[in-house]
């Protein structure tokens, strides 16, 4: 133990960033988990879904984070991952499996397949040539689920109920589906936030720096961005799970190339490599949408351009917006 | 009888109808500071690269540790023990110089498909990452991001990123390239305490530094070698004065 201090502790030795970057997260979260006593005192059920729901995008979100701010892979599919985690709900439902604990390995298993063959070939491809492949893919997925007449074809399928969890209704109970879809969501951004600063994550995100100098430290980044695809695959299959609960129903539509989209709008809005802004950006995207389409049946007309505004002018997005504000540096 | 670390049999390379490599032989021994040396436009990069895995070659062998490693990819070469530094510097801007190099640790120790530790805080990561920093005076600007380091700094990572991968050769595409005149006199001095301890082939322009550092030199000319041999066969050469030296050495 002699050795216990080597050159490392001059460098080592600075606090002050140690918990700085934990301040943003510890407010969001803290939010989401304050919403259901506040919700008491208004529209309950309302409040529970709406939010409910933005916790399921944002679950999604974040592995598209994952992808597009650690990776540089501009996913234009990442709606298909989800849409199949909900017709794994769908589906066994239709049949009568109603247990979660059978419903989600199914869903995480089949969106993650569904990663592994794909990315295959996509992630073969760099830049416009990802963007446009990974949209074939999700298009693929959109145009099979519609052909699927067995399940609703275009129309979709509506679920009896929502799934069981140890054979009990427990997902019944609107505020203990809340903190189930609150507990995926911290679940996830804890995990996203480990692999960013895993031995994995390093690997990863020095692909995206320099694929030349990874390979030639001995790195073959493909398997590490496959396997990244992968994961980012199972937990949009784990969002589209808790949406087919939440809705108790799936259509097509949920992997619509639009809903991508919104997906990729949601994390650049938020401010893309920051885990925070997946989730930030998700909230301003649906709560802004959710308010405008209250107030005038043009919101369209609104939305769109705003959105575009954000997009241009906010460098960083809100994440980034909230650091030059706060002074503080969420991510170094 | 040494066998050779690396051994080119008949290298080719072209680029369209540019042959850029033209039947390349050469052989590095073990402990030994092979230089390079040559024109703008020789060949010397894609020379390097080729031996890295980057560029496919057109003809001929690349035998390395023993192995025929003519085919395989750069990473698996990497994984032999084979590293290189670019001549245009070519590290990881957003990480800090720690960082680019415990990278360079970690694709030599241990499983990179670790999800769940941080990295940053492993030391069997930042101890041997730490010691090539220092080796070439960078280890004060351990926390620095490579991009906000100077030239000359990133041209010392580049070094210290080579050094980290436990190299069974170092490949030196022109370390001293456009670093001022202390620089090269710090880079030179780092050059002459590895020399024994890896054997390097060492691309580099600066024939005073070449001449004090190499066992052996080899002269690369339009992509062919016009000679090889020590460092006073080599000037003793009128081939080699007529066709480079001459220039140079004024
Ligand atoms: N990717 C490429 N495509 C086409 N031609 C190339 C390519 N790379 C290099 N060349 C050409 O091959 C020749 C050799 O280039 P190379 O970079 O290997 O020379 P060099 O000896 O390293 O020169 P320098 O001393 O300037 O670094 C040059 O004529 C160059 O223009
Ligand atoms: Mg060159």
């Amino acid at each position: 133990m002699a050795q216990a201090t080597l050159p490392l502790s001059e460098t080592a030795a600075k606090p002050p960033r140690r918990y700085a970057g934990l301040a943003v997260p510890i407010l969001i979260f803290g939010v989401f988990a304050m919403v259901p006593v506040l919700a008491q005192f208004g529209t309950e059920s309302f409040l529970l879904s709406l939010v409910g729901r933005v916790m399921i995008f944002a679950i999604a979100a974040l592995a598209l984070d994952l992808l597009v701010g650690y990776g540089a892979l501009v996913s234009f599919g990442h709606a298909a991952f989800i849409g199949i985690g909900a017709y794994a709900v769908g589906i066994l439902s239709k049949h009568g499996v109603e247990e979660a604990m059978i419903s989600l390995p199914v869903a995480l298993a089949a969106s993650a397949l569904f990663a592994w063959l794909t990315g295959i070939v996509c992630l073969r491809t760099r830049g416009v040539y990802f963007i446009m492949i990974t949209l074939a893919f999700g298009q693929m997925a959109f145009f099979t689920a519609s052909s699927l007449a067995p399940y609703g074809g275009d129309d979709g399928l509506t679920i009896a109920s929502r799934n069981t969890l140890f054979g009990v209704p427990l997902l019944e109970n609107d505020r203990f589906f809340y903190y189930l879809i609150f507990t995926c969501m911290l679940g996830t951004y804890l995990l996203c936030r480990a692999i960013v600063n895993s031995r994995f994550g390093r690997v990863f995100r020095g692909a995206m720096e320099n694929e030349t100098r990874m390979a030639t430290l001995g790195f073959e980044v493909y398997r590490f961005r496959l396997a990244a695809y992968v994961i980012a695959g199972a937990i949009g299959g784990m969002s589209g799970f808790l949406l087919a609960n939440a809705t108790e129903f799936v259509s097509p539509a949920y992997m619509s190339w639009q809903r991508s989209g919104e997906l990729l709008i949601m994390v650049i809005l938020g401010g893309i490599g920051t885990l925070n802004g997946a989730i930030v950006g998700t909230a301003a995207f649906l709560l802004l949408e959710e308010w405008l389409s209250g107030l005038t049946e043009h919101w369209k007309m609104i939305f769109g351009p705003f959105l575009v505004l954000m997009v241009l002018f906010l460098r960083g997005g809100l994440s980034g917006l909230a650091d030059r504000i706060f002074g503080s540096r969420s991510r170094d | 009888m040494t066998e050779p670390v690396l051994q080119l049999d008949g290298l080719q390379k072209n680029f369209g109808g540019l042959r850029v490599t033209d039947n390349v032989t050469l052989e590095i021994l073990p402990g030994e500071l092979h230089a390079l040396i040559g024109p703008n436009g020789a060949g010397k990069t894609t020379l390097i690269s080729q031996i890295s895995g980057l560029l496919p070659s057109d003809g001929g062998r690349i035998f390395f540790a023993g192995r025929d490693v003519t085919r395989l990819p750069p990473d698996l070469r990497a994984h032999m023990g084979l590293a290189r530094s670019f001549q245009i510097t070519s590290v990881l801007p957003g990480f800090t110089a720690l960082e680019n190099v415990a990278l360079a640790v970690q694709a030599h120790s241990g499983s990179s498909y670790r999800f769940f530790a941080n990295a940053s805080k492993e030391r069997a990561l930042n101890e041997p990452a730490m010691a090539a920093l220092a080796e070439v005076g960078l280890a004060a600007r351990a926390d620095v991001r490579a991009a906000h380091l100077s030239h000359g700094e990133k041209r010392a990572l580049e070094l210290a990123i080579a050094l980290a991968m436990q190299p069974k050769l170092l490949l030196l595409d022109e370390p001293m390239a456009g670093t001022g005149r202390e620089e090269t006199e710090r880079l030179v001095a780092v050059l002459r305490r590895l020399k024994g301890r890896f054997p390097m082939l060492l691309v580099e322009h600066d024939m005073t530094a070449v001449f004090a550092l190499a066992d052996r030199i080899s002269v690369l000319i339009y992509g062919r070698i016009l000679a090889s041999g020590s460092p006073a066969e080599v000037r003793a050469d009128p081939q080699v004065v007529t066709a480079y030296l001459g220039e140079e050495m004024e």
